[in-house]
């Protein structure tokens, strides 16, 4: 189990390394999705305005990042604490688990 | 990536919720009855939950030169069923578009229609379809989790399609440019979240039998 998570692990980070790899230049290199679908609405209709802003906005980069790296952190806080106990579980049962690690 | 705050038109955003105001509701609804009947599956619940938050949060770079991030609501429908996911998901989006400025309230019915509702339930068909073809379970997992988090952005395209049509060549067209910047850009990024839900299915498998046991269509899938 352990060798095949790591390859397909290794598979998902090349997947997410290999469009850096691919020579891509300018301004808005690698800016997201939304910004763009934003772009293309205003060349389909240039006439419409949102009618509606965000409540609150990070006021930088820098704070919406630590609130995306807080997300992540927190799931992942999480997801971790929970396998870890079962597996600390099963192991001390001594009932199951693979032993493959 | 969803939908931006305000660049859904009124009565869209007013449809979308409508549309997806109930499924949500009727979600609660099956969240709390499967607590109650498997409570012991409450961990289990809140790490597929978790498990969404990591995913959306990750925005990562893709072969179109733009960045989008995975929806992470496979794990938690194919373990579940969607009805939980409609939940958890509209949690995510909220979460996002009141701290992050990412999606929108407005927009927050179309955001929760193509990720917590549509993705989820391909999630879920195709597992299940997987399971009936005597598909492994590895494989069916990551077909679902993979086309949940496709479908979801076909859908924002189509949805912005229906919205903004183009003015020559009108849905169709429209559709396809849409696609282009979100499907294309996630077609990489769905590969990956299939892979990254398959790595923690088969540890759940190993390690979380006795809550898998509890739900009855993945009772099979462990030895």
């Amino acid at each position: 189990m352990a060798r095949r998570n790591a390859v397909l692990l290794l598979i998902a980070a090349a997947l997410a390394i290999v469009p850096l790899l691919m020579g891509f230049q300018g301004e808005e290199v690698f800016g997201g999705a939304d910004g763009a679908a934003q772009t293309l609405i205003t060349e389909i209709q240039p006439a419409y305005e949102p009618w509606f802003g965000p409540l609150w906005e990070p006021p930088s980069g820098e704070v919406a990042s630590l609130l995306f790296t807080l997300q992540a952190a927190l799931g992942a806080g999480f997801l971790g604490y929970y396998l870890g106990l079962r597996r600390g579980q099963v192991r001390v049962r001594g009932s199951g688990g693979d032993g493959s690690h | 990536m969803h939908i931006m705050e305000g660049y859904l038109p009124v009565a869209h955003a007013v449809g979308w919720t409508a549309v997806s105001a109930p499924i949500v509701a009727w979600g609660g609804m099956r969240l709390v009855r499967t607590v109650r009947a498997h409570p012991e599956t409450k961990m289990l619940l809140a790490a597929s939950g978790a498990f969404c938050f990591v995913l959306s949060a990750l925005k990562i770079p893709s072969v179109t030169g733009s960045c989008s991030h995975p929806t992470g609501t496979g794990l938690g429908a194919v373990l579940f069923g969607p009805s939980v996911m409609t939940v958890l998901g509209s949690l995510v989006l909220l979460f996002q578009a009141l701290l992050l400025a990412h999606g929108g309230l407005t927009t927050l019915g179309a955001n929760v229609f193509s990720m917590a509702i549509v993705g989820p339930f391909v999630a879920w068909g195709v597992f299940r379809l997987g399971q009936a073809i005597g598909a492994s379970a590895v494989v069916a997992v990551f077909m679902a989790a993979a086309l949940a988090d496709l479908s979801t952005y076909i859908v924002t395209s189509a949805q912005l399609a229906v919205a903004f049509p183009d003015p020559v060549s009108g849905f169709a067209g429209s559709f396809v440019k849409f696609a282009t910047v979100f499907a294309l850009t996630q077609v990489p990024l769905a590969i990956i979240e299939g892979l990254v839900t398959v790595v923690v299915f088969t540890i759940l498998t190993n390690y979380s039998r006795d809550e898998l046991r509890q739900l009855p269509h993945l009772a099979g899938e462990v030895r």
